[in-house]
């Protein structure tokens, strides 16, 4: 069980292993450039509320937000894609506002209220998101899903608090609901399976609003 | 990801001291663009400062009727600002056009400034790099270029900058407010906080080592219609081809900045006497001693036809 369970030996570290050997000219590259000498890795705590619940994690300040929530809190709702903040896998709700899990240390987090895919609903009770994703089969693999439900969320109480986009017309004006601002809004999360358009029924369904050209 | 210490500021000269006390060291707000550029190992910075307590998170009044933009203000809520949504509305639009809305909730104003190139040479350290790796040559000259500059190119290095914040922030004539560890304020106008590549691409703005942007103030709005166009291959999320930030005044006569052209936000201020005489006669005035190849030529008329689509809209 604790090797199946330990990330030790699995796909991700031999992966891992060819990309670190794969550089190893850029590093080299790298090295004559920055002739001071890197530290030696260092661990700090960090404590969060993660879900409602108060956490206090030792982490490398190397480690993301993304890989302290999947690696060190097991929260492995929340999705590693890209890693370079350009599919929206890892999107989680931070203060409030959705960020790329990714492209964040978790040590810079220290306080903070974080809500991920785990922290929306659960099995018993879905939040409305979910449950409008299950209705309007806003998914095909669900690899993509968490970060999706998190941004859709988020995307809703931005257009609420009347924060623009590239799709708003009259930028001085309070932005809607329609279409048009939900796939701009949407535009950071890639769903290779393509469902995009059950995406957007989903949120208008939750928005309460209809579909617009 | 190389190894790196890392320490939370407490002021801005703090800040700017553990700069210069510790050469390998990066600030970092946002991080949206340095923790991608460390995994590629791109960037390696030993020390890493966050000044996200730094407080320079507020948008205020300046005393000649502008704005005080805070080096941490984020993307989200400086297009959100109202103030900046009814007199700098060429902004707001910039802003929104850049990103996701993930990324412009956490990236702040000052790291939009120093955002480093998307050249597709610089992110591939298996290929030569002048601005990367100085001295070693450059893959994008002769190698896929079509989306990379045009306009004040050099021999080292044809690399565009690729804000889209900054172009509006050009036209809009903002000044960079900064610090250094003596605790030396400096104001930067913002034609001269970006470099042209020359010979040495890998110095990309006018900071000193260890000088800290704090603000970036706009002057007094200057009324006219504000307009950024985007030109990119997709509809949403992508660099731009080409832009173009507008303050059009009646009589078409206006300021005309651009992006995907040049290293910096580009603008040539003589070349908008023309905007009367229409696009092709400003287009010139504009793109005068470009440096094309074969695969970003395109961006010549494609300028011409957007400062065309600018001024219909101005007049719309």
């Amino acid at each position: 069980m604790t090797k199946d369970d330990g990330f030790a030996v699995s796909r991700r570290g031999v992966i891992a292993g060819g990309v670190a050997t794969a550089t190893l000219g850029g590093t080299a590259v790298s090295a004559q450039t920055q002739p001071v000498q890197q530290p030696a890795p260092t661990t700090m705590p960090v404590t969060f509320k993660v879900n409602g619940r108060n956490t206090k994690i030792d982490v490398d300040t190397r480690t993301t937000l993304l890989d302290a929530l999947r690696e060190t809190m097991r929260l492995t709702g929340t999705k590693k894609g890209c890693d370079h903040g350009q599919c929206g896998a890892c999107t989680v709700i931070v203060e409030g506002r959705r960020i790329n899990s990714c492209l964040t240390l978790a040590v810079m987090h220290e306080g903070d209220s974080i809500t991920t895919i785990e922290g929306l609903g659960t099995e018993e009770k879905l939040h409305a998101m979910q449950a409008a994703f299950v209705k309007h089969d806003g998914y095909q693999c669900g690899y993509c899903t968490p970060g999706q439900i998190c941004s859709a969320v988020a995307t809703l109480d931005e257009i609420k608090n009347g924060i623009p986009s590239h799709a708003t017309s009259d930028i001085a004006a309070k932005p809607g609901v329609t279409t048009a601002e939900l796939k701009e809004r949407m535009s950071g999360n890639i769903c290779r399976c393509g469902a995009y358009s059950n995406i957007i029924d989903a949120i208008h369904d939750v928005a309460g609003t209809e579909r617009t050209a | 990801m190389k190894a790196f210490t890392y320490e939370r500021a407490k002021t801005p000269t703090e800040a700017a001291s553990a700069a210069v006390r510790n050469p390998g060291a990066k600030f970092i707000a946002g991080g949206t663009n340095l923790l991608d550029l460390m995994k590629l190992q791109i960037e390696t910075p030993q020390h890493l400062i966050d000044v996200n307590g730094l407080g320079l998170d507020k948008i205020t009044p300046t005393s000649d009727g502008g704005l005080r933009v805070g080096a941490l203000v984020r993307n989200t809520d400086l297009a959100a600002d109202s103030r900046v949504r009814a007199d700098y509305a060429v902004l707001s639009r910039a802003l929104v056009s850049g990103a996701s809305g993930q990324l412009r909730n956490k990236a702040t104003t000052a790291g939009n400034l120093l955002q480093r190139t998307r050249c597709p040479y610089f992110y591939d350290t298996t290929k030569p790099c002048n601005k990367r790796q100085p001295g070693t040559g450059c893959a994008a000259i002769g190698g896929f270029n079509r989306n990379l500059a045009i306009m004040g190119t050099s021999d080292a290095c044809i690399a565009t900058h690729p804000s889209d914040m900054a172009v509006a922030m050009r036209v809009l004539d903002a000044t960079v407010e900064t610090v250094d560890a003596a605790g030396k304020a400096r104001a930067i106008p913002i034609a001269d906080f970006h470099r042209l590549p020359g010979t040495t691409p890998n110095i990309e703005t006018a900071l000193a080592p260890g000088e800290l942007i704090t603000a970036v103030t706009l002057p007094k709005p200057i009324g006219g219609t504000h307009i950024y166009k985007k030109v990119r291959d997709r509809a949403s999320y992508a660099f731009a081809l080409i832009s173009v930030a507008a303050v059009i005044q009646p009589g078409n006569r206006g300021r005309l900045a651009f992006g995907g052209l040049a290293h910096k936000p580009w603008r040539v201020e003589a070349a908008e006497a023309q905007l009367p005489a229409g696009a092709k006669a400003t287009a010139a005035a504009v793109l005068a001693g470009a440096r094309t190849t074969s695969q970003n030529a395109f961006k010549l008329p494609l300028v011409e036809r957007t400062i065309g689509a600018v001024l219909e809209e101005a007049k719309a």
